[in-house]
């Protein structure tokens, strides 16, 4: 009985859904629960033949930060809908109590004033927004991705010594790179964390812009190259959630997901120990071939990474003989290094896409490659399909495909193409 | 073409046949459409003998009215481009699904969505505002052009040589494939070394001068050139608007001028203002754009809100309602859009304090906003409402905006916007307000004044076909895109492997169907007006019953716009006018003065397009060529002393009789 009360409401067809909304032995809290209810039954009520597939995934999360997120949302709308709605209701009311064949309707060309009504026009959004503002000013201090965590639900605050699982997030072109520095581990697009345990996410790039996002588990933060961001989340509730990049960052975006699992704790340390078992090592060479730009990765697990791979990452450093942003920092918090800095600007340069080695990615610019600029290759990993035999699991060579550019070609040069 | 590939880069810079994209198969249909269009065109131009009056009255002109007519053409042919996109991705976007790549490669979906945006503010929306205001500011306040004539016809040719730019990048290379504001890395030469960025950027560049100065032409019009008697708080309320937003423009543009400038030395001399290394900031480029961006928004919807005021107060048949504090509700939203340009990247990593200051401002702009939309409201209010067209475009735009409005602030929240930032909601969010509130006004605004312009009414049934498919296609197309925002879709993207999206995005593809009837209605309108305008004529000059000054004079309104420069008594010149049983005068004519028309802005707008054109492919000789052109056309143009003439009192007398006898025809 107590079992059956948690189901949520819906058809069984929900139950298959990609992103699985797992049920928990977590009890939901009332509100939440009727808000989601609520939802539901909109999806499938109102536009049931739609919504087969229904899965408002930011309006039905499992951890606590985004169903804050969720929960704020829903109020905001319904402080707006305060006003909207009689505005939406009176525009129609008006517009068709006044209209010229209504010839019943008072007409009064000359009224163009009352103080009266001025004052209520500008109040009555007055109060609203007042009311919003202060919504905001606490939600966006408690809810700041930056602050640590004080509660893993509505009901538990975090218990006193207890340490949050450190995620160091790189986004390469074109997949993401988590580092697991407590357990020594890496993955490839793959995320997993333990259910109700805070995760501090240290979040950065290689190359270009992205924003790390799991809309299940909280909102989304830039991946930035050179500057880390962080974000405090945690999951509660045990499932398999989608992953994306949620800022447009060149050719292979659409394919930059992954997955992330909300584990128990015995599913975690199974997981630790399967990418230990399965996985390679990530030297830092390994870790140079591995960023340079590939789409639609393939989940890809590292038993043991290269000592401080991730802060050299941070540093634009990862490449032997470059120096570090930190180093630099250091040296100019001393005063500089006045006139001897200029020799280390070729140290400083930084090579975000291996333009230079001249092996960017499928679909660049036709003149730096030499690439036919509309090419039709397939992007690496993209999975097998039985109907297009074009599309197969080793995808196309790019040397067999495209013509090497010749050696007295005319093509233009580039600028960073000599 | 040359076997030395030291002469081929001097002579062609990095330009050579590979990078004309005849080998791509949408491109060759494209360019067979354009070629086809183009020589229907001219061939049709030479038929009607129509070469020398196009060049006589329509191009060289400095007439404000046909300056604001070219630029409105110049916005419907860019709908049309920029449409064609927003359908290519809408069909993308339907069908990409698990083991289908869909049609477009990310190669050329990314140039689409990039081109999509910049088409449709730049030379769709800003252009439209541009032209309307340029027609009606002077006619309104009783002015026989803007104040600086010239450069207001140089204005129209920049913004068309950028227009042209954009264009030409469909055909010769490629267009920028960073998304509309080209942020760094992404832009940057290291991420993006190929043309398409440089054709963004000189395209900007040249459009944003034009708007610039078209900008201050303006505001020293409204300051300047107002009938006696008209005070500012006389102003009709779409002068009013237009001054606000002429302001944000002089205040706005040389900063996205300046922005791409910075971008422009990252790419061709290798400063690093926005690289990753040494020492560049991508961060400063978003505060920077965005600084621009934010301002731009109110750009486009300040002069729509002008316009919805006039129609819901002439087919009211009412004073507005809060005259005094529309304006203040205008001013206001004018100083606060300068403060909230960070809500554009809430997840950029600000701390706590600067994301509320930014979302709190942000949501204080609601509050002018609210009160514009009661004040229409209560316009309404015991009024005699006449449904003609525009006003059946204000009463949608009123529901429709009011649901974007409530969206964008909740995109305000900075926590709310951590889950829907990026997303399909947000752009769900823009299109609301963008199409339901600029869109749609201009669409008001076009067929308000189209019989003034042209002195027949538009056809209400094609337009009434356009304005439900437009309304309806709206809905289907958007709200879709609000749900598919909730389930954690993101922009961009050109496949899923969800396949239970799918049904949304055929739902908002259908939606863009609907849309697309909704412009060839549009089209059907004017061709069928423009057949039957005979039956569609208006002899009054007045076929609204309008408030305002531009109803007082002939329409089309001659050259000189008024005979005798009106005296304003009241706010609602014309209809104050018209209460106090206003007789027009009939003679005392006498010879007006007037600017006289120039080619030098056509010759500088298509010497920019080569000087552009030479700047993105790295043709340095024609480059210098082509800026020495301009700077000498510049020079000799400001030795032109032959610039004014009068038209005489006869012409005048002939023109005024002629409209005294139709109106006394008429009675």
């Amino acid at each position: 009985m107590h079992d059956r009360a948690e189901r949520p409401p819906g058809p069984p067809a929900r139950q298959t859904e990609l992103i699985t909304v797992a049920r928990s032995a977590s009890r939901p809290r009332p509100p939440a629960r009727t808000a989601a209810r609520l939802l539901r039954g909109f999806c499938a009520v109102s536009l049931s033949g739609l919504l087969a597939g229904c899965n408002l995934v930011v309006m039905q999360p499992s951890g606590d930060v985004a169903l804050q997120q969720r929960n704020l949302v829903l109020a905001s709308v319904g402080l707006m809908l305060l006003i909207v709605l009689p505005v939406i209701a009176l525009t129609l009311l008006f517009a068709w109590r006044y209209r010229a064949t209504n010839e019943s309707a008072p007409y009064d060309p000359d009224w163009h004033h009352s103080t009266q009504l001025e004052v209520v026009i500008w109040t009555a959004p007055l109060l609203i927004i007042i009311a919003l503002g202060a919504l905001t000013w606490i939600s966006t201090h408690t809810l700041d991705p930056f602050r640590a965590l004080r509660r893993i639900d509505a009901t538990r605050p975090v218990a006193a010594g207890v340490k949050p699982l450190t995620v160091e997030v790189v986004a390469l072109d074109w997949k993401w790179l988590f580092f697991y520095p407590e357990y020594g581990i890496a993955t490839v697009n793959e995320l997993a964390a333990p259910v109700d345990r805070p995760i501090d996410f240290k979040i950065t790039a290689s190359s270009v812009m992205n924003a790390f996002y799991v809309p299940a588990l909280a909102g989304m933060i830039y991946a930035m190259p050179g500057m880390q961001t962080q974000l405090h989340a945690v999951i509660n509730k045990p499932g398999e959630y989608a992953g994306l990049s949620s800022h447009y960052s060149g050719t292979g975006f659409s394919r930059m997901t992954f997955k992330f699992h909300g584990l128990d704790d015995a599913g975690f340390d199974a997981w630790i120990a399967k990418a230990k078992a399965q996985g390679s090592e990530l030297s830092r060479e390994d870790y140079l071939k591995l960023e340079k730009p590939s789409e639609a990765e393939p989940v890809k697990y590292y038993k043991s990474v290269a000592d401080g791979l991730f802060d050299t990452i941070l540093n634009m450093c990862a490449v032997p003989g470059k120096m570090c942003m930190s180093e630099m920092m250091t040296i100019d918090a001393k005063g500089g290094a006045g006139k001897d800095s200029t020799e280390n600007r070729e140290r400083l340069r930084y090579d975000n896409r291996h333009i230079e080695q001249g092996d960017e990615a499928p679909g660049s610019t036709a003149p730096a490659s030499g690439r036919t600029p509309h090419g039709q290759e397939q992007p690496q990993g993209m999975k097998p399909d039985g109907n297009n035999p074009h599309v197969h699991e080793n995808g196309t060579k790019p040397e067999n495909q495209m013509p090497a550019p010749e050696r007295d070609s005319i093509a233009p040069s580039q600028l960073n193409n000599k | 073409m040359f076997s030395n590939p030291d002469l081929q880069k001097l002579v062609f810079g990095r330009l050579s046949l590979e990078d004309i994209p005849y080998h791509e198969p949408i491109l060759q249909v494209t360019f067979a459409m354009v070629a086809l269009g183009g020589l229907v065109v001219l061939g049709a131009i030479t038929y009607y003998r129509f070469w020398g009056p196009l060049w006589r009255d329509w191009l060289t002109s400095v007439d404000h009215k046909k300056i604001g007519v070219m630029y409105i053409v110049l916005a419907f042919v860019m709908l049309l481009r920029g449409f064609a996109d927003a359908l290519m991705m809408r069909a993308q976007q339907a069908v990409a699904f698990g083991a289908n790549e869909g049609y477009l490669p990310p190669h050329h979906y990314d140039q689409i969505f990039t081109a999509h945006g910049v088409i449709m503010i730049f030379f769709v929306a800003m252009p439209f505002v541009t032209g309307l205001m340029n027609y009606v500011v002077p006619l309104q306040i009783g002015a026989r052009d803007v104040a600086f004539p010239f450069l207001n016809n140089f204005s129209f040719w920049m913004t068309v040589s950028g227009a042209m730019t954009v264009m030409a990048s469909l055909f010769v290379g490629e267009f920028a494939r960073t998304g509309w504001l080209a942020y760094p890395p992404l832009s940057g030469a290291d991420m993006s070394p190929g043309v398409g960025v440089d054709y963004y950027i000189w395209a900007l560049q040249i459009a944003g001068i034009g708007t610039l100065l078209s900008g201050i032409n303006l505001i020293a019009t409204i300051v300047k050139m107002r009938a006696p008697g008209m005070t500012m708080m006389k102003l009709p309320i779409f002068v009013w608007t237009s001054l606000c937003t002429n302001v944000l423009i002089t205040a706005a543009f040389p900063i996205l001028t300046a922005v791409l400038a910075l971008l422009s030395m990252d790419r061709y001399v290798g400063t690093h203002f926005f690289t990753n290394d040494l020492g560049g900031n991508p961060m400063m480029y978003f505060n920077l754009i965005w600084i621009w961006g934010h301002p731009e928004v109110y750009i486009l919807i300040l002069p729509a809100f002008g316009i919805f005021s006039e129609v819901t107060s002439t087919f009211s048949g009412k004073r507005l309602f809060g005259y005094a504090s529309m304006v203040y509700a205008t001013v206001v939203i004018t100083i606060l859009s300068y403060l909230v340009w960070l809500h554009h990247f809430f997840t950029m990593g600000s701390g706590a304090d600067v994301n509320s200051f930014f979302g709190i401002t942000t949501m204080i702009i609601s509050i002018p906003t609210g009160a514009k939309i009661f004040n229409w409201l209560f316009t309404m209010y015991r009024g005699r409402i006449r449904f003609e067209l525009p006003m059946m475009w204000t009463v949608s735009f009123m529901v429709t905006f009011t649901i974007g409005g409530m969206t964008g602030v909740l995109l305000a929240v900075p926590p709310a916007d951590f889950v829907l930032h990026n997303s399909l909601f947000l752009i769900a969010h823009f299109h609301n307000v963008i199409i339901g509130g600029v869109l749609f006004g201009m669409f008001a605004g076009v067929t308000y004044w189209f019989p003034k312009a042209f002195g027949f009414k538009l056809d209400p049934f094609w337009g009434k076909m356009s304005f439900w498919f437009w309304t309806v296609g709206f809905y289907f197309a958007f709200m879709p895109l609000y749900v598919l925002g909730l389930m954690g879709v993101t922009r961009r993207a050109n496949h899923f492997d969800d396949p239970s999206l799918q049904i949304w995005f055929v739902v908002a593809a259908f939606g863009a169907v609907l849309i697309l009837l909704g412009i060839l209605s549009m089209i059907v309108q004017f061709v069928v007006s423009i057949r039957n305008r005979e039956a569609l004529r208006d002899l009054t000059g007045d076929p609204w019953n309008g408030r305002t000054l531009e109803w007082s004079t002939a329409s089309p309104p001659p050259d000189y716009n008024f005979a005798f420069t009106p005296v304003i008594h009241d706010l609602d010149a014309w209809s104050d006018m018209k209460k106090r049983g206003y007789a027009r005068p009939v003679e005392g004519y006498r010879a007006i003065h007037m600017p006289k028309n120039t080619a030098t802005g056509v010759i500088l707008g298509v010497v920019s397009i080569g000087f552009s054109f030479a700047m993105i492919w790295y043709i340095w000789w024609l480059a210098a060529a082509t800026f020495a052109t301009m700077f000498l056309v510049t020079v000799i143009h400001t030795f032109n002393y032959n610039r004014d003439f009068y038209i005489p009192a006869a012409d005048v007398v002939r023109a005024e009789g002629q409209r005294t006898s139709v109106m006394a025809g008429r009675a």
